[in-house]
């Protein structure tokens, strides 16, 4: 059933590869998110899926079937559009039901996809209200319904949140999951927020300037980064710079200004120059300067309340800066200027060679 | 001295009293200079009617130029759409870069004023050596097939511009969330596409309409004197009373008669448009979009480009441009050359009359920006509230709708009844009744376009209302005011049907060509001296006139742009 498969898309406008070679297999039935910062080639990914811009070249199946050359009417797909565009000059209903219609279903088939799709949204008021008199919330019902009505077996979704406030954006993003899964469709969702990219999909690709980056469960992205940007742009890291001056077992690393500290081998050489990745939530932090090996020390030097975490900024011997995250309500808080010492478990943090462009320019979005 | 008066003022904008007087003094103008008159005009005269009622057969005769008159504006407004839309599709969607070109051709016969294009279509339709050549003879000889043919000509233009703008500020997300529905993409234009863009689409047709109504000079050229409408029959009445032929109580009464009708029933049929254009709906039609998707795909879409190509460029182009056959031949041959730019013999009446012209538009032109400005402001702000801005902006419509010989015909029994009025305000009075309207469309509009948020931005950094407008205002909607001084000029350049009627010594170019047209045609009685070489150049001397202010004004606006 529907695989969805790229096979070497590269799309170009001008000089600039919008897409530059992407190779994807989206499975049957699998919730896929493209994430990434604007301007990665995502929103363009989507639309040739969907036919509505052609590759420059490459393959793209549908299923088994090549569809590449395919107007978007035949691909049997059902797209929601970051901006909805739902019909002005139709009601709620009347959107709902144009997919069965130009699909020249029966006007009592229509009516019955209609209604269906609309309880699977749970709106079943206001039907005869135009869209411009409907709230954000509805509008996004709506269009997911019209996008479902169509009986489509494959489900695009181009930012389908980002018009929405945060408190509707988190309600209605496990309904779409749960839609998607009780339909049994294959959906993919393009989105900027990885939070959101998170907590829905299945699988998501990270893409960075019209490439993939890394395709993983959120856990794997999360837990394995493969990349110094991946590690930066799902969830939050801390960056030291550093060499590595021994592997033996462990990699020896020399931070700025002298100071020596393990990590997990990898396979970057003695001698190498590397950036070590720690998240700001395995840290552990103790009050004082406590003799403990492979720990970091330094003062605080802000704090900020966020809620459920206290972010801690802090200024290192060598001068680094390291930010930690810590429950705010299960612990003592620490004080601005208080001496800290610091670890963390040493399989959770990550050692990359330092990148050829520099690290501003790597971890860029 | 200027800076401090400036000062001034700028001080006192923030008054209402200043803000509400200029406003007040823009509406009572428009009433009182604009609106009225040519209103008042026709009622005052409404008993001379009663000199008529014994002559049915000249009531008849009326009634048929009249109903000739509706029935052609709708079947031209009708071909236009039909032959405008595909071409405003094509220069919107099409990928080719020569479609810029297409886009700036598709303005030429605008540009051409409508007496000396009556000429050009003359010439290559039904003169031995146009396009009749081929076929031995006269191949659309005058009457009311050519009459069509020029209206067609002359507000092609006006429906793809309107249609070109609203396709580009048309969303294609619509289009594309239809293709991904599972319509092809002909169900996609039908059932989407076109029902989101019907208010430019009404609008399209309601002006390409209303100057089909209004056409007066070409259409006298090229109806011969075997067609009748509205305004030939009102141009022929007036030759008649100055030849002597008819009394002034025919005169009177017969123009009242038919000028009364005309407008009453374009009234009505503006409003009925506006309230059944509104309401009208496209069937889905069950089971079309099986149809349409086999016509959809691209030998279709080939067909219909080069459908839309064709007639625009067989039909609209070639004809509006072939004057410059003659007027080439004229130049070839020296003679008429020299004379035409020494002024010798009719020459002098010629450039008298050009400067009458391109003098009267350019008086015309400001007028119209000093007056119009408030007005917009006024209708886009809504700032006498929401009713009296939509009885404003109805009103505003007025000028446009009425056909506008008999505009002029109105407006001259009005000031006739004021003694000592100069000829040449009334002129001007009759031009800026018929292009007031366009200005204030174009620019309130651009004011809608901008937020105002952006005035109240500029308020709360400590401007006042007239710096607000300087700094703000004005230049962001420079482009438009020039595009809305573009057409008031050209449309006063071109203007023959109202100039008729309020003229009896004043002839302005348009007034000339049609004079020098029809006495070589025969028409009326020979002038001396004029040949068909000689009003081909005069003919081409006016496009060219024509053309390069447009090329300074389109420059002017590019400069506005960047």
């Amino acid at each position: 059933m529907p695989d969805v498969r790229t096979v070497n898309v590269t799309k170009k406008y001008g000089k600039i590869f919008a897409l530059d070679n992407v190779s994807l297999t989206i499975h049957d039935k699998e919730y896929f998110s493209l994430l990434g910062p604007s301007g990665c080639g995502k929103t363009t990914l989507l639309r040739l899926i969907a036919g509505l811009i052609e590759p420059d070249s490459g393959e793209i199946y549908i299923g088994d079937r090549r569809v590449d050359k395919d107007p978007p009417e035949d691909r049997d797909i059902g797209f929601v559009f970051q901006t909805f565009a739902l019909f002005p000059h139709m009601t709620a209903w009347g959107n709902v039901i144009y997919g069965p219609k130009v699909k020249n279903y029966g006007q009592k088939q229509a009516d019955t996809i209609g209604h269906e799709v609309l309880a699977l949204v749970k709106l079943d008021e206001r039907l005869n209200a135009y869209p411009s008199e409907l709230s954000g919330g509805m509008m996004q019902r709506i269009a997911v319904a019209r996008a479902l009505a169509a009986g489509a077996k494959t489900l695009l979704l181009d930012e389908p949140l980002g018009q929405l406030d945060a408190k509707v954006r988190n309600e209605i993003r496990y309904e779409i999951r749960r839609m998607a899964k009780d339909l049994k469709l294959t959906a993919i969702h393009v989105t900027h927020d990885q939070a959101e990219a998170m907590s829905i999909s299945d699988r998501i690709a990270v893409m960075k300037k019209g490439k993939i980056v890394q395709i993983g469960t959120p856990q794997e992205l999360y837990m394995h980064p493969n990349s110094l940007f991946v590690a930066h742009f799902i969830g939050e890291s801390n960056f030291l710079e550093g060499y590595i001056t021994k592997t033996n077992g462990y990699s020896e690393v020399e931070l700025r200004d002298g100071l020596n500290i393990k990590a997990l081998n990898t396979e970057i050489k003695e001698g190498e120059r590397i950036v070590l990745a720690i998240r700001p939530e395995i840290c552990e932090m103790k009050t004082g300067h406590i003799s403990i090996e492979n720990a970091l020390f330094g003062k605080i030097d802000k704090i900020t309340f966020e809620g459920t975490l206290v972010r801690y900024e802090i200024r290192l011997e060598n001068g680094d800066r390291l930010v930690i995250n810590r429950p705010s309500l299960t612990e003592t808080w620490a004080e601005i200027g208080q001496e800290v010492t610091i670890t963390y478990p040493l399989d959770k943090a990550h050692l990359f060679s330092y990148p050829e462009a520099g690290l501003t320019e790597e971890i860029a979005v | 001295m200027l800076s401090k008066l400036w000062n001034k003022l700028n001080a006192l904008s923030s008054k209402k009293p200043l803000k509400y007087t200029l406003y007040l003094s823009a509406i009572i103008i428009f009433f009182a200079i604009i609106l009225i008159p040519p209103i008042l005009g026709i009622l005052i005269k409404v008993p001379t009617i009663g000199n008529i009622t014994s002559q049915p057969a000249l009531m008849n005769t009326a009634l048929g130029a009249i109903s000739n008159s509706f029935s052609i504006a709708l079947i031209v407004a009708a071909l236009d759409l039909l032959a405008g839309v595909p071409l405003a599709w094509l220069i919107t969607r099409g990928k080719s870069r020569w479609l810029t070109i297409l886009d700036t051709l598709a303005d030429l016969p605008f540009v051409v004023p409508t007496a000396a294009l009556g000429y050009s279509l003359l010439l290559f339709w039904s003169s031995g050596g146009g396009i009749s050549s081929f076929f031995g003879g006269s191949l659309i000889s005058p009457g009311w097939l050519l009459v069509m043919l020029l209206h067609f000509t002359f507000s092609f233009p006006v429906v793809v511009r309107i249609m070109v703008g609203a396709m580009l500020d048309y969303k294609m997300e619509y289009e594309r969330a239809s293709r991904t529905l599972g319509a092809p993409p002909l169900t996609a234009s039908r059932t989407v596409t076109f029902p989101i863009i019907k208010p430019s689409l009404i609008a399209a047709f309601s002006l390409a309409f209303a100057r089909s109504l209004s056409e007066t000079g070409a259409t006298f050229i090229v109806a011969g004197a075997v067609f009748m409408n509205g305004p030939v029959f009102l141009q022929t009445l007036s030759n008649e009373f100055k030849s002597g032929a008819i009394p002034i109580g025919t005169y009177e009464g017969a123009t009242v008669f038919a000028s009364l009708i005309l407008i009453g029933v374009s009234l009505a049929i503006f409003a009925l448009i506006r309230i059944i254009g509104q309401r009208v709906k496209l069937p889905f039609g069950h089971g079309l979009p099986f149809f349409e998707k086999k016509l959809s795909y691209k030998k279709a879409a080939w067909s219909r480009n080069s459908i839309a190509l064709f007639v625009f460029i067989v039909i609209v182009l070639i004809p509006s441009l072939f004057v410059a056959l003659p007027a080439f031949q004229a130049i070839v041959s020296g003679t008429s050359l020299i004379q035409a730019f020494t002024g010798a013999g009719i020459w002098a009446s010629f450039w008298q009359s050009l400067f009458l012209s391109y003098g009267l538009a350019a008086i015309v032109t400001v007028l119209g920006i000093v007056l119009g400005i408030p007005m917009a402001i006024l209708l886009a702000r809504k700032t006498f509230g929401k009713w009296p801005s939509a009885i404003l902006d109805t009103l505003i419509n007025v000028p446009i709708i009425v056909p506008s010989i008999a505009l002029g015909v109105s407006l001259k029994f009005f000031w006739q009844s004021i003694p000592g009025v100069p000829e040449f305000l009334l002129l001007v009075f009759a031009h800026l009744a018929i292009t007031y309207p366009y200005f204030v469309r174009s620019m309130s509009a651009a004011m809608e376009r901008i937020s105002v948020d952006m005035e109240e931005a500029a308020r709360t950094l400590g401007a006042k209302p007239f710096t607000v407008f300087r700094s703000i205002v004005l230049p962001l909607t420079k482009y438009s005011i020039l595009s809305g001084a573009i057409i008031v000029f050209t449309r006063s350049v071109s203007e023959t049907g109202a100039t008729l009627a309020v003229t009896s010594k004043l002839q302005t170019a348009p007034v000339l060509v049609v004079n020098w047209v029809n006495s070589v045609r025969g028409v009326i009685p020979p002038i001396p001296g004029v040949t068909s070489l000689t009003v081909g150049l005069a003919c081409g001397i006016l496009i060219l006139f024509s053309f390069i202010i447009l090329l300074v004004l389109r420059l002017l606006t590019r400069k506005g742009k960047a």
